[in-house]
């Protein structure tokens, strides 16, 4: 979801009798539980899926920065601000804990970034939509970290290390930005009418886009076989939707807003909520680079990149200098 | 020359008493700045007294194909656990 439509294989999962010794034994160690840590043997290809689904939800985090980083000035009061700020930094920080993880698969940060900034890897469609005003800031934080969170909590038993331990204090920090989102629109939608409504056509607008951040139907989901035999991947993309729809359901009614699916109905034989899906065709189309803000993403983190360019290269500078001046010295 | 900031790892004691302990890794020009990266990364939330840093390529580490010779002639050592010695009930605490 934060790593939406990973590139595995693409091919179907090897029996044991087709695996290497070398394989059955890594598949073995994965099916009883093991981590695998960096300096272990694995298959090439989950080196590879891994660098790409860590490096994707690394990526998500410091371009989900932008989006709320937008209103830090504008937040109606100085605690919101105080609070706001917070939750952007900790997002700079999860994308600090998940590039590390990927660079102990032998991947450098800067390759990490700069195949981020020239459009090689991806992040997650979610934060290719605008937030429009503060009632957005508040649905972001409740929908969408709501969102991460129920992705992000099995992944804490995922397969790889550096990940899972990655995941555990991503999820700690995960639940304060849940709830100050929902605290946020909360005051909304318990405010003036002008206020209320204001909450309402955040829910609607932000609403599917939510839903895809789970990535497409298992129907079309071609990588998740082999990921979920590696424990990369712990549920399938319409499992977690589900759940997500389920949690969120009421509490949309709690706020006392209209649900923005009129499809949105308790499936009593179910269990569950019947939803209706996305459309899917604009999610295939923001991943493409099509989405309302996809080209003011890119460029924001290039010019954050090339204006920064001076201050990594004068700090580098400088302790090369100290350095050489300490062995000289010696 | 390739100028990515080296590779720090991070220790940090938490509140406890305890030892420092790995917490993860980041990068930075120096120690100096490694130190305050850490403190901005990993003690947003009192999680920490004191932090270590090291670069990470000062570190020696074993590798996963030595566990054998490692760490098997233990297993065979039962002797060198207390519970392997049968203490009768009436002698109280030991």
């Amino acid at each position: 979801m934060y790593a939406q439509m990973v590139q595995s294989t693409g091919k179907d999962v090897k029996t044991t009798a087709e695996m290497t010794p070398q394989e059955a034994a890594f598949q073995a160690r994965i099916d009883a539980g093991e981590k695998i840590e960096p300096k272990d043997w694995m298959p090439p290809a989950y080196r590879k899926t891994l660098i790409r689904q860590i490096g994707q939800h690394a990526h998500s985090e410091i371009v989900g920065q932008l989006p709320e980083g937008n209103w830090i000035t504008r937040a109606p009061t100085l605690e919101r601000k105080a609070i706001l700020l917070a939750k952007v930094q900790d997002e700079a920080g999860h994308g600090l804990y998940l590039y590390c993880a990927a660079e102990t698969l032998g991947v450098s940060r800067d390759d990490l970034t700069e195949m981020l900034l020239d459009g090689r890897m991806k992040y997650s469609s979610i934060f290719n939509y605008p937030t429009l005003n503060w009632s957005d800031i508040g649905a972001v934080g409740w929908l969408v970290d709501g969102a991460a969170i129920i992705n992000q909590v099995p992944l804490q038993r995922t397969s790889f290390g550096p990940y899972a331990r990655a995941m555990v204090r991503v999820c700690k920090e995960e639940s304060f930005h849940a709830r100050q989102g929902f605290d946020a629109i909360r005051k909304m939608a318990e405010g003036t009418p002008a206020q209320k409504k204001m909450a309402q056509d955040s829910v609607n607008r932000l609403w599917f886009p939510a839903l895809m951040m789970f990535g497409p139907p298992d129907k079309d989901s071609v990588h998740s076989e082999q990921s979920m035999a590696w424990r990369i991947k712990m549920n399938t993309n319409d499992e977690l939707r589900q759940k997500f729809v389920d949690q969120t359901v009421p509490q949309i009614e709690f706020l006392g807003l209209d649900l923005p699916d009129p499809g949105t109905k308790w499936n009593e034989e179910r269990g569950h909520y019947d939803y209706t899906d996305p459309d899917w065709s604009e999610f295939f189309d923001v991943i493409k680079g099509n989405g309302p803000c996809n080209v003011d993403r890119l460029a924001a983190r290039n010019k954050a990149w090339d204006d920064g360019k001076w201050v990594r290269d004068g700090l580098l500078a400088h302790a090369r200098k100290k350095a050489a001046a300490k062995v000289a010295a010696e | 020359m390739k100028n990515e900031w080296p590779l720090w790892e991070v220790f940090i004691r938490g509140q406890h008493g305890m030892s420092h302990r790995h917490v993860g890794s980041l990068h930075a020009p120096d120690a100096k700045m490694a130190i305050k990266n850490a403190r901005d990364v990993y003690t947003r939330r009192n999680e920490g007294q004191s932090i270590w840093v090291v670069e990470s390529n000062h570190i020696a580490a074993s590798s996963p194909s030595d566990k054998g010779p490692l760490y098997e002639p233990s297993e065979s050592k039962v002797y060198r656990h207390p519970t392997f010695f049968d203490i009768p009930d009436d002698i109280g605490a030991m």
